[in-house]
């Protein structure tokens, strides 16, 4: 409240906008929503090309047979890392960059609840990433899958320190996506605009919503089978010792009650993206907005009850099975009226065929085809035959390539110009989805008929002659293509970042509150709080007008002038997430011959920096 | 809801909280309760029986709901608040009957 | 997972010294709610599945250790000839459930007292410190005694996951305590007012649901055979 200063004189010459701040302090301690969605959306960027690397050095490896680019170790920590990569460091904070960019502009706030906690959020993530992902150029990156089948992670069966990373690395991005969930909880059930009761709620907003419960609820229980594990590591208990009568279906059952919310997790924020690209670019509001929140709500709380049909070689009997099958076709209703909506969405409307709606368009289609296979999956007795093959490659390629990833390039697309003032350019943007999607369709359709002839995931090599031949070199064509798409895009942000500023408020004639402030929009947001009269205030006829706060040519106002009091810029949510980290990432001289006692004195040092660089944090006000 | 809300304000968030004398007397139950428990415990021909396990099922779940109620102030707070427990302790509830059930800990048996 | 709760920057700033100006109000919130408060019970929810999710291993595990000691029977080490007890002490951890039980009481009296400007916070602090403590110091006395008698946390599936399940409520004891601490601070500086009644609420509440944990683990642990 320190900084509320006097009202400021209006100069006749200032600028048309305040000045943002610059330079590599001023990010590290940015409290600012807006740029902790540009730091997850840079920083995810660049995993993305992490894990699509490491995805090429696999189709290098596997496009012909009997290849020896890498070994058979190198070939396990590829795998694992890509999936943990794609999982943890890429789509799931790539959702989180529009969670921050766009939840607080969507429901017309000045900024998250905590942004603070928003700030250390981030940087858990970013040092989490480094120390999951690092060790692979050491060659001892995980090497247990993304999944980490217990007891082949225990020590008996995994000796090296490969997977003690894997362990500490998912706790350290467990407790970044934990602290966000709580965050963005409150953030949308407390700061709305006057009068945006939950049912005027944008759409993306909703998904985010659910989204952040998934997390709440998904995450506890993979950290206690993470702790089961990182115990029987270091410690010696039973968790997953079969020999002292452990259950070898335990981490199973654990990991994926957290697993399959998890994948919920990953799509239902493209699924929102989508939902507010479609319409925008159909001139038409969203087809069944209610059911399309309901279904929502239902594919998040039933994602709770299938966990067992990932499970269903284990043989756990025809009841188990018979029940996680119905369980699982009835999770298709839902998501099948998302799609049924989304048609009707578009069905009638003035199409525009953008960059975004194209991306938006296809994630309709290739969703609805990894759905599909999906389906197949859900009846135990067809799962049989494709368990572990290259068929449920390509189903989860297509919903998490062909769903979550296209869903965000809708975003990126359509958010851009909000995001930074600039436009992608629109010709390239199309090279780059159409790349895109014949790529995605040739590399991963081809799986289907390889994974159906009986090749199994996770191999690092094969014999000719068994008819996969054809299949894997389209693969890794496709996938060579797919970085080609992705050069493009990243050519498309440079050239944009190269030309000037000239995005007005409402480029695309969107209809919700984050297209009535300026583009990119100033560090307070709203000039005016919001009064909010209806789901699309844009699309009003009356009060539309009232509603928009920015026009081409207007000047923008700073924070001081408004009288709107900041937070203030503060290094503390990164330097307890930096002693974090450490605290945690020590416990990785455990393992290392002859150094226990090292490792256990810098945790506690860690630990006490943590506490004490906490408690400073509490103590000084936000504003 | 979130209308209705938004015309109280601020009063939904200070609701009354109960007395000193409320909270003395669910201590005493919660204290009954427990010497209750434990005195069970104690009969042999009652841990034999069938009823052993339920009643302390039963017992702990009300001492559960009294504290939640009360100490926690549940009953007197905003809605919200209760959705935001009861929500997840369901989803916590299902999630462990599922797991008993799928490593055979509990089992339904259909009448022949 | 704890230091999600500590951080709660505060929300709770209209009207802290009526210094926002009234067209403006950024920290209008749609419930009239205080984000911490918010924010607590979304963990407190959290946290459910996380107890759930060891409660659930213990209940699984259990009566599936291949070797002894055991909670509720004796065992006879058929190598050594070697009799140990049951494990479990259901006196000591009775006096340790009525103390923790007890030290709720305590709580939201201190609380009670906070709101109602009666001065005695403190001591009812104090008291709910002690009595955390108290629990604190009946754990350590359990966990010696058992290490003594043959049951360590690499034992067996009793021992791995009953260590566990109850290290994991005396560390969330131990955060409580350590918060309740700082609140005691801060009274015995400046006196906790009314208006601090939500601070006192955040640790109340999340001192009762570590209180409602244990009630689960002392019926499911210790009570059922």
């Amino acid at each position: 409240m320190a900084t509320i200063a006097m009202p400021g004189r209006v100069e006749a010459a200032a600028p048309a906008r305040p000045a943002e701040p610059t330079g590599v302090w001023s990010w590290i301690t940015t409290v600012d929503h807006k740029r902790i969605g540009t730091l997850y959306l840079f920083t995810a960027l660049f995993f993305f090309v992490v894990g699509g690397t490491e995805a090429l050095v696999i189709r290098l490896q596997l496009m012909k047979p009997n290849m020896g680019i890498v070994s058979a170790d190198m070939y396990n920590q590829l795998f694992t890392m890509h999936g943990t990569t794609m999982v943890f460091l890429v789509i799931m904070p790539l959702s989180a960059a529009f969670f921050n960019y766009l939840i607080p502009l969507q429901i017309g706030a000045r900024d998250v609840a905590f942004p603070r906690l928003n700030a250390f959020s981030y940087w858990v993530y970013a040092l989490g990433g480094v120390f999951i992902t690092a060790p692979i150029f050491l060659s001892l990156a995980p090497n247990g899958g993304w999944f980490g089948y217990a007891p082949l992670t225990t020590t008996a069966y995994s000796p090296t320190l490969n997977i003690d990373f894997w362990v500490i690395g998912l706790q350290i991005l467990g407790i970044s996506s934990l602290a966000a969930a709580f965050n963005f909880i409150t953030t949308i059930i407390n700061m709305r605009a006057p009068g945006m009761h939950l049912m005027r709620m944008p759409i993306f907003t909703w998904m985010s919503f659910v989204v952040q419960f998934l997390v709440i609820l998904a995450f506890p229980v993979i950290t206690v089978a993470l702790v089961f594990l990182l115990f029987d590591r270091f410690f010696g208990t039973n968790f997953y010792t079969i020999a002292a009568g452990a259950d070898p279906l335990l981490w199973q059952h654990l990991f994926w009650i957290f697993g399959h919310p998890e994948v919920y997790i990953l799509i239902l924020p493209a699924f929102g993206l989508v939902s507010e690209v479609l319409p925008t670019y159909s001139r038409k509001p969203l087809f069944g907005y209610p059911v399309m929140v309901y279904s929502g709500i239902l594919i998040g709380f039933l994602g709770f009850g299938v966990w067992a049909h990932h499970m269903f070689s284990v043989g756990m009997g025809p009841i188990a099975d018979s029940i996680f099958s119905l369980t699982t076709m009835l999770i298709a209703i839902p998501t099948g009226v998302k799609i049924l909506n989304w048609i009707s969405t578009m069905w009638g409307g003035q199409i525009r065929f953008t960059t975004a709606m194209l991306f938006g368009i296809a994630l309709v289609a290739l969703f609805t085809m990894g759905g599909i296979s999906g389906i197949m999956h859900s009846s135990a007795a067809a799962d049989l035959q494709q368990t572990d093959s290259y068929f449920v490659v390509a189903h989860f390629h297509y919903v998490l390539f062909g769903g979550a990833i296209f869903g965000i390039f809708a975003g990126v697309y359509h958010y851009f110009p909000k995001m930074t003032g600039r436009f992608l350019d629109e010709t390239l943007g199309k090279w780059h989805f159409w790349v895109f999607f014949v790529a995605m369709n040739l590399t991963f359709f081809p799986m289907h008929f390889s994974g159906l002839l009986g090749m199994p995931r996770r191999i690092y090599t094969y014999d000719a002659g068994q008819g996969w031949e054809l299949f894997n070199m389209m693969a890794s064509l496709g996938a060579f293509l797919q970085g080609a798409g992705m050069l493009i895009f990243f050519y498309n942000m440079w050239r944009s970042y190269r030309q000037p500023a000239t995005a007005p408020a409402d480029p695309w004639g969107a209809p919700t509150l984050e297209w009535t402030i300026p583009s990119p929009p100033p560090d307070y947001n709203f000039a005016k709080l919001p009064q909010v009269t209806s789901r699309y205030p844009l699309w009003d006829e009356k009060g539309r007008e009232a509603m928009i706060q920015h026009r081409a040519g207007d000047r923008i106002p700073s924070a001081e002038e408004l009288h709107i009091p900041m937070p203030k810029s503060t290094a503390k949510p990164f330097v307890v997430a930096l002693f974090m980290t450490c605290m945690l990432a020590s416990l990785i001289f455990l393992h290392v011959e002859g150094m226990a006692t090292v490792g256990i004195l810098a945790t506690i040092a860690f630990a006490l920096a943590m506490v004490g660089t906490l408690y400073s944090w509490l103590l000084s006000p936000l504003e | 809801m979130a209308n209705a809300a938004d015309a109280h304000g601020h009063d939904a968030a200070h609701e009354h909280h109960p007395t000193a004398g409320t909270y003395w007397k669910v201590g005493i139950i919660l204290t009954i309760i427990t010497v209750w428990e434990v005195w069970a415990y104690y009969i042999p021909s009652l841990v034999a029986s069938r009823i052993f396990i339920p009643m302390l099922l039963i017992l702990s779940a009300v001492k559960f709901a009294i504290v939640v109620m009360f100490y926690m102030h549940l009953k007197y707070d905003h809605k919200l608040f209760r959705a935001l427990f009861t929500g997840p302790l369901l989803v916590a509830m299902a999630t462990v009957v599922g797991l008993l059930f799928l490593f055979g800990k509990v089992a339904v048996r259909l009448a022949a | 997972m704890t230091t999600a709760t500590l951080t709660a920057d505060h929300g709770h700033t209209h009207g802290a010294g009526g210094a926002a100006t009234p067209e403006h109000q950024p920290h209008h919130t749609t419930l009239g709610l205080d984000h911490r408060k918010i924010a607590i019970w979304a963990f407190i929810g959290s946290e459910c599945m996380l107890f759930i999710s060891l409660i659930s291993t213990y209940l699984i595990y259990k009566g599936k250790s291949l070797v002894g000691p055991y909670p509720h029977e004796k065992w006879t080490d058929p190598n050594t000839g070697e009799t140990f007890n049951a494990i479990l002490n259901i006196p000591v951890t009775s006096a340790s459930t009525f103390v923790l039980l007890m030290s709720s009481l305590a709580m939201v009296l201190a609380h009670n007292a906070v709101i109602n400007r009666t001065g005695k916070a403190k001591w009812w602090l104090l008291t709910t410190i002690l009595l955390g403590t108290g629990f604190l110091g009946f754990q350590a006395y359990e966990f010696t005694s058992f290490v003594h008698e043959g049951l360590t946390i690499k034992t067996n599936l009793f021992g791995s996951s009953f260590f566990t399940l109850t290290g994991f409520h005396g560390a969330h004891v131990t955060v409580g305590v350590l918060w309740l601490c700082t609140l005691l601070a801060i009274d015995l500086k400046r006196g906790l007012k009314p208006e601090d009644g939500l601070i006192v609420d955040l640790s109340a509440l999340y001192w009762h649901f570590v209180d409602v944990v244990w009630i689960a683990i002392f019926t499911l642990v210790y009570l059922i055979p």
